[in-house]
């Protein structure tokens, strides 16, 4: 039997090197992988903790993070597609309109 | 024994293929990458009694999220662009962030407790099938989140296509 301790470890290691992902590229399709990254590093504790504590509360919320990143990949991959097709770059660094 | 040594397979393949996916300066081999870490992850599920979240995830994760990344990799036509820098010169600080993140996270596992046990054990749900446990489930507790949840994928649909159209005239 595997300690649940492992599962909650990986999934937080999972997460960081999402999270690392993201503030550190700047090719925006790079980022939106690390988004799903960080979605699956969620996923892993919450299928885990489902398991440990005999509820399947937790699967249902997978089911929920699934839909919503089936749902957030549309949206940004048309917002790519969008600027690829007015700019033509897909680097974050490139759009300064905003002058943020 | 065996289970902590396939446990340790795939949390290594897991951890190298997302570390892999994003350094790769290529952004189709970091997507190749994603590609084998959902599948890795969908074993992690069958060890953990969820095959149907493990089928879901290879259907709706390998089979249409990836697949829809590569269509837009493919389509957009782009070019490895060695001008640009592949990290931002700050590197060093996201690194340091994304550690202590990490840290806070290991730290508080170590004090964690675990509360009450719910109703569906092994045993229950192997009474009932393991997919006919979680719909039965999905469809009276969570009912109205599932329905929330169709509204997200419509207005995702609406918008994609909004946004992706092309202007006429």
């Amino acid at each position: 039997m595997i300690p649940l301790n492992w599962y909650m470890w990986l999934s937080g290691i999972v997460f960081c090197i999402g999270i690392f992902g993201f503030v550190t590229r700047r090719n925006i399709i790079i980022m939106l992988l690390s988004i799903e990254i960080m979605f699956n590093g969620v996923n892993i504790s919450l299928v885990a903790l489902s398991h440990y504590l005999e509820d399947l509360a937790g699967q249902v919320m997978v089911f929920f993070i699934i839909a919503v990143a089936a749902a957030e990949a549309a949206i940004g991959l048309a917002l790519v597609i969008l600027l690829f097709r007015n700019k033509e770059t897909i680097t974050v660094d490139d759009l300064n309109e905003l002058k943020g | 024994m065996v289970n902590q040594i396939f446990f340790l397979y795939f949390s290594a393949v897991i951890v190298a293929s997302s570390l892999l996916a994003i350094t790769r300066r290529n952004v189709m081999h970091g997507v190749l990458f994603m590609l084998l870490l959902f599948f890795h992850i969908a074993g992690l599920y069958l060890f953990l009694n969820a095959e149907f979240i493990s089928a879901v995830q290879i259907i709706v994760y390998a089979g249409a999220i990836m697949v829809l990344f590569l269509f837009v990799i493919m389509l957009l036509n782009l070019r490895e662009d060695f001008s640009k820098k592949q990290f931002i010169g700050t590197w060093p600080i996201g690194l340091l962030v994304s550690c202590g993140v990490l840290m806070v996270i290991l730290v508080s596992m170590v004090v964690i407790t675990i509360g009450a046990k719910g109703v569906w054990g092994i045993e229950q749900i192997g009474r009932v099938t393991q997919t006919v446990a979680v719909g039965t489930v999905l469809y009276t507790k969570y009912l109205f989140p599932f329905e929330v949840a169709s509204l997200v994928l419509l207005v995702a649909i609406i918008g994609a296509i909004v946004l992706a159209k092309k202007r006429l005239n």
